[in-house]
């Protein structure tokens, strides 16, 4: 094969960041939303529970119990796909080299965050939007004015999640990063106040749940959208873990 | 704007890194004027791939001063980065990611792109467009991660093993798109350990081992040092004496048997020279056979300069 001359003349400069931001962010959803164990841990556990808790009465709840599973359920498909899924696709895009290989390009350092920031937040309202629908099938009645706060938690989640995310994903080997990814989740689902209530738990024990970021974002969730005043705790409990994650993930995340 | 263009494109100067104890590179010189392809030849482990991610930016030096397009690499890297193709050794991607989307996330970043389809199908990944990264083959990988380099039209290129795991086809099409770059003004640094390699493709060859630079030139420079140099070789019954031999020739050739029964002899081969062994065999009572005089190649000045110990 030949190359007509001036195929490859200089012409270098960086792509507008408006183009750089959406297909890096793009790029990033769709690569979550085509692999089968993300779509796993970020859908469809979070689909089977809520439809499972709401119609089948295994743990007592009040009535109407679809109400008190939502927005429990919000707060695990946020840890699902911010932390652990985040975690994993970090730790194995390390292993290949992408970070690196996106590093050589003209995209801006801040982009190279920002992106997988959009891209992320981009899975997640797909997740509440889905989740949402199937719930209000199921005869959901959120409370109109917690609607607002909701928003701001599940931002405010989705990022504090995500700043561990990447805190584990960036540091460690991309299987350790899956064992423990997965093991963190687990625990937290059962006993990191998402499942079980932070406020049902006796004493310390239920104050101590409410401090960590699960616990935080599925009280804050359960009072805004049931009573509609989530109350300060969650707010500042799930911030101060994002800026704690933030600070300490900027000085061990490995790009290789 | 002349003094800048007049500038080499890369220039390294007493380069030196070190990891944990082990020197990956020991006062390293290198200069790469703009238009010309360099190729960094060397064993696994010489320090190649070191000095490339320096001149990348993903390596700070401990001493030495690195200019890339008269910028720090380091200090510099937002402004550096928008003007060079970087091929990564190993490549990098996704692993879930398809070709052609891959390609199209790194022309997003750059200005005046490429066809990404285009330099899809050039590179015979059209084929495969729709596999995931990690389901390529080695070779394949290593021509998305071509294409990744030359999407964004740049004025300099790194390329770090272009053609490791690759066949003769794929490797012919990256020679091939090497000298394109070249005749359309893209100056080229590449790393390889094969030394037809740069032989075919380098303006500049700089062979470095231990971090060091044992010898540099262009090709032709470099096969031909010492001009009067060329190689003498023949079969006959193993196990002469090369000692005889040596006496019986000017006191500048030197005779080994590289293998049982396969001579060599190297210096100032002459007609002359050819005569003497002819004879001297005849004396033995053999006959030479396979006689053949040579210059040396790349390949033996570059196993002359790095040994002929295989390399773990």
């Amino acid at each position: 094969m030949t190359f007509p001359a001036g195929t490859f003349t200089p012409s270098p400069g960086t792509g507008r960041l408006g183009r750089m931001l959406l297909t890096h962010a793009r790029t990033e959803a769709m690569l979550t939303l085509r692999n089968g164990e993300q779509v796993l841990l970020t859908l469809l556990i979070p689909l089977a529970l809520l439809v499972g808790l709401t119609l089948v009465p295994i743990v007592s709840l009040p009535d109407p119990r679809v109400d008190e599973v939502t927005p429990r359920i919000f707060a695990l498909a946020i840890m699902s796909s911010a932390f652990t899924g985040q975690a994993i696709a970090l730790g194995f895009d390390r292993r290949y080299g992408v970070l690196r290989r996106l590093a050589a390009t003209a995209l801006p350092r801040w982009l190279l965050v920002a992106g997988r920031v959009v891209g992320g937040l981009a899975v997640v309202v797909i997740q509440i939007v889905l989740l949402a629908v199937v719930a209000a099938i199921m005869g959901w009645s959120p409370d109109a004015v917690g609607l607002l706060w909701t928003v701001v938690l599940i931002l405010l989640g989705a990022l504090a999640f995500g700043a561990l995310g990447v805190l584990l994903g960036g540091a460690l080997k991309a299987e350790v990063v899956l064992a423990v990814a997965n093991i963190v989740w687990f625990i937290l689902l059962l006993a990191g106040g998402i499942m079980v209530p932070a406020s049902s738990m006796p004493g310390v024990l239920g104050d101590l749940v409410a401090l960590l970021p699960s616990g935080a974002l599925a009280e804050g969730l359960h009072g805004a959208l049931v009573s509609g005043a989530p109350g300060w705790q969650p707010f500042l409990v799930l911030v101060l873990w994002g800026a704690a994650a933030s600070a300490l993930a900027t000085r061990t995340t490995k790009l290789t | 704007m002349s003094s800048a263009a007049d500038r080499p494109a890369v220039e390294v100067r007493g380069l030196t890194k070190r990891y944990s104890g082990t020197t990956a590179v020991d006062g390293l010189d290198l200069s790469l004027p703009r238009g010309h392809v360099l190729a960094l030849l060397g064993p696994n482990g010489a320090g190649k791939t070191t000095t490339v991610e320096t001149c990348e930016g993903f390596v700070r030096p401990d001493a030495g001063t690195v200019s890339v397009l008269g910028l720090d690499p380091v200090t510099q890297s937002e402004k550096l980065r928008p003007r060079i193709g970087v091929m990564p050794q190993g490549g990098g991607a996704y692993p879930g990611v398809r070709a052609e989307e891959m390609l199209r996330l790194v022309a997003a970043c750059a200005a005046n792109p490429l066809d990404p389809a285009w330099l899809i199908e050039t590179l015979g990944l059209s084929g495969s467009a729709r596999t995931p990264y990690k389901r390529l083959s080695g070779g394949q990988q290593q021509r998305l991660s071509l294409a990744c380099a030359l999407i964004g039209r740049p004025e300099l290129v790194f390329l770090d093993e272009p053609t490791a795991g690759m066949d003769p086809q794929a490797r012919r099409l990256v020679w091939e798109l090497v000298r394109a770059l070249r005749t359309d003004g893209v100056t080229v640094l590449l790393t390889t350990h094969l030394m037809e390699e740069a032989e075919a493709l380098a303006d500049h060859v700089v062979i470095i081992d231990h971090g060091r630079v044992v010898a540099e030139g262009t090709p032709s420079e470099l096969t031909s040092e010492h001009p009067a140099e060329a190689q003498l070789r023949f079969r006959a019954r193993a196990g002469m004496s090369t000692e005889l031999l040596a006496a019986a020739l000017p006191e500048d050739c030197r005779v080994v048997e590289s293998s049982p029964g396969a001579y060599l002899v190297s210096g100032p081969v002459d007609p002359q020279v050819v005569s003497t062994v002819t004879a001297w065999c005849a004396q033995q009572g053999v006959l030479a056979e396979e006689l053949h005089v040579g210059r040396r190649s790349l390949e033996d000045v570059f196993l002359d300069l790095t040994g002929r110990e295989l390399r773990s």
